[in-house]
């Protein structure tokens, strides 16, 4: 009796034991093998050496302040987007789809199922200065010949908000279908009016949806380089395209894990602050949901 | 005087068949939702149009014409098809790892109370939620620290950490809506452990395995990021398109996505038909 309980008492932890240790050996180690190498000095050819040099961190934020800035303000543009989008879709299809709301989900979803980087080099082809879109409004003349939406802040805002626009709808989706469609009786008699009810009630409680979507969408949208570097000049790159440049070209390994450590503490830094002011707790439960 | 007139007035007005508002009624909404949905599926159609251009030289930019040629010459490309088959193979393993490991985490998750199941939680948001960038760079770094030669298997590696938990969040939903009282009917009749497993546990949660082994496959032939950072001289479906980019893409990418597309819809709609009959 007593074997077989200890038995049961140990059944979960064997259960997650090998899943466990694949994430502690390949997520959880490399983060502070990352950490330890954005503190050290030296150069690919002679190698490297752990000498708690900080001097990594200033030279990235002193070399590519302009990037972070960037990916920040171009991440808040398109997660801004996604909601004014998605907000009104997530809406109608949870209280209006009626029996069709699944196949509009599916709707939504499945441009997904075309490769990442496919659909961004679509938009770019779409958009080209010369393509099927701005060719014959300049034919006609509609459109000066020097007009250009890519290589422009504009196209990699847009992108972005396109490529992440499930991540915010869904969530939204989620918390709207979970609204007891009895509290909308209750504020109607109660002499709330559509635009109270809407504000008082479906708003509030759609807001767990809303910061599920935001945290799905912010930290990809400004830590992505794809769309900077398909649809964007080189006046437009993020600081994913440093990153990505300083590892994989540069190889100064030293300054891009500064980097991406930087990028890494300012976005948790943002999104605690944005947990705080909207003091919306139980974050793990609503993404993990 | 009034507010009791009001009153009456405003119950009986109110009791009717109730409508959210012009606004929020749904024409106008309608409208906006069927526009997103095209804006969504408007680079999917450009793709799939010019799969059938019968463009000439290594720029697909403009339509020449109907063609099928490009079905025809599907695999013409050898280091297209390379990647393809990578990416598939790729996505195979990790659909079959990620699929084993995460149905373990999401059984013990759904089904004991345990201690450090808090922690597992943790470290499982942390990665669903941790930037790409981030995730391929460390492990880059932990790569080049222990001087590991990069390539396929650094990939598939990869592919498994980064999509193992969204097998364990799913199969953790399926098992916390299966009724254990059929399991423990099972053991009242005489089943041993394993199997009560076998028998009636694993098909009972067998849905939500299933969606998460799909999940996984799609992350992994979709994913160019962490790829991108530790794939070193393999290349990938993904990375073979955004290397070709500057020197212009082949027709022939165009209809591997559209059949890409194809599958997925298919699978997406006969998921859609069996859920219904269930």
């Amino acid at each position: 009796m007593k074997g077989s309980r200890l038995r049961a008492a140990l059944t979960p932890y064997v259960l997650i034991l090998p899943g466990g240790l694949w994430l502690a050996i390949f997520f959880v180690v490399p983060m502070i093998v990352m950490l330890s190498l954005s503190l050290h000095s030296g150069n690919i050819t002679d190698g490297f050496v752990f000498t708690w040099n900080w001097r990594s961190y200033l030279d990235g934020i002193a070399n590519y302040h302009d990037q972070m800035i960037r990916s920040i303000g171009y991440g808040l543009a398109a997660t801004i987007i996604t909601i004014v989008v998605g907000f009104p879709v997530a809406y109608w299809i949870a209280f209006h789809g009626g029996r069709r709301k699944n196949m509009y989900l599916l709707l939504l979803l499945m441009p997904f199922l075309v490769s990442f980087v496919l659909r961004t080099i679509s938009w770019q082809f779409f958009l080209a200065d010369d393509g099927i879109l701005l060719g014959p409004l300049k034919r006609i003349g509609l459109l000066p010949d020097d007009f250009h939406i890519l290589a422009t802040g504009t196209a990699v805002v847009l992108g972005l908000a396109y490529n992440f626009l499930p991540f915010m709808v869904l969530p939204i989706y989620v918390a709207l279908e979970r609204i007891d469609p009895r509290l909308l009786e209750a504020a109607a008699d109660l002499y709330a009016g559509r635009l109270q009810t809407f504000l008082r009630v479906v708003l509030p409680l759609s807001l767990p949806g809303v910061f599920a979507g935001v945290l799905m969408t912010f930290v990809p949208a400004c830590s992505d380089y794809v769309n900077a570097s398909i649809l964007g000049g080189a006046s437009n790159t993020m600081i994913g395209n440093v990153i990505q440049n300083q590892y994989l070209v540069a190889q100064d390994y030293p300054v891009a894990a500064a980097l991406s450590f930087t990028l890494m503490a300012v976005l948790l830094l943002g999104i605690f602050l944005y947990a705080r002011a909207l003091g919306s707790e139980e974050v793990l439960e609503v993404t993990v949901r | 005087m009034n507010t009791l007139e009001q009153a009456a007035a405003g119950t009986t007005a109110r009791r009717r068949p109730r409508r959210r508002g012009a606004f929020f009624r749904g024409r106008l909404l309608h409208i906006w939702t069927w526009l997103v949905i095209t804006w969504l599926f408007l680079p999917i159609a450009v793709m799939i149009l010019f799969g059938f251009n019968d463009t000439r030289g290594r720029y697909n930019q403009t339509w020449q014409g109907f063609t099928l040629r490009w079905y025809a010459e599907l695999f013409a490309i050898d280091d297209l098809t390379v990647a393809l088959v990578n990416s598939l193979l790729i996505a195979l393993l990790t659909m079959l790892i990620a699929g084993v490991l995460g149905t373990l985490i999401g059984l013990a998750l759904g089904r004991y109370r345990f201690r450090g199941s808090g922690l597992m939680k943790l470290v499982m948001f942390a990665a669903i939620s941790c930037a790409e960038i981030i995730m391929g760079a460390s492990l880059l770094s932990m790569f080049v620290t222990l001087a590991v030669p990069l390539g396929f298997w650094t990939t598939v590696i990869a592919h498994v950490m980064f999509s193992v938990s969204f097998v364990a969040v799913t199969v953790r939903a399926r098992v916390m809506v299966v009724d254990r009282s059929l399991e423990e009917a099972a053991r009242d009749l005489g089943a041993s452990g394993w199997e009560t497993f076998r028998l009636v546990t694993f098909p009972m949660i067998f849905p939500g395995v299933l969606a998460g082994s799909l999940l996984a496959f799609a992350l992994s032939i979709d994913d160019f990021v962490i790829t991108n950072f530790v794939s070193g001289g393999t290349v990938t479906f993904p990375l073979w398109i955004y290397g070709a980019t500057r020197v212009g893409i082949p027709p022939q990418v165009n209809v591997m996505g559209t059949l890409i597309f194809g599958v997925g819809v298919l699978i997406a709609v006969l998921n859609a038909f069996g859920g219904r009959r269930r």
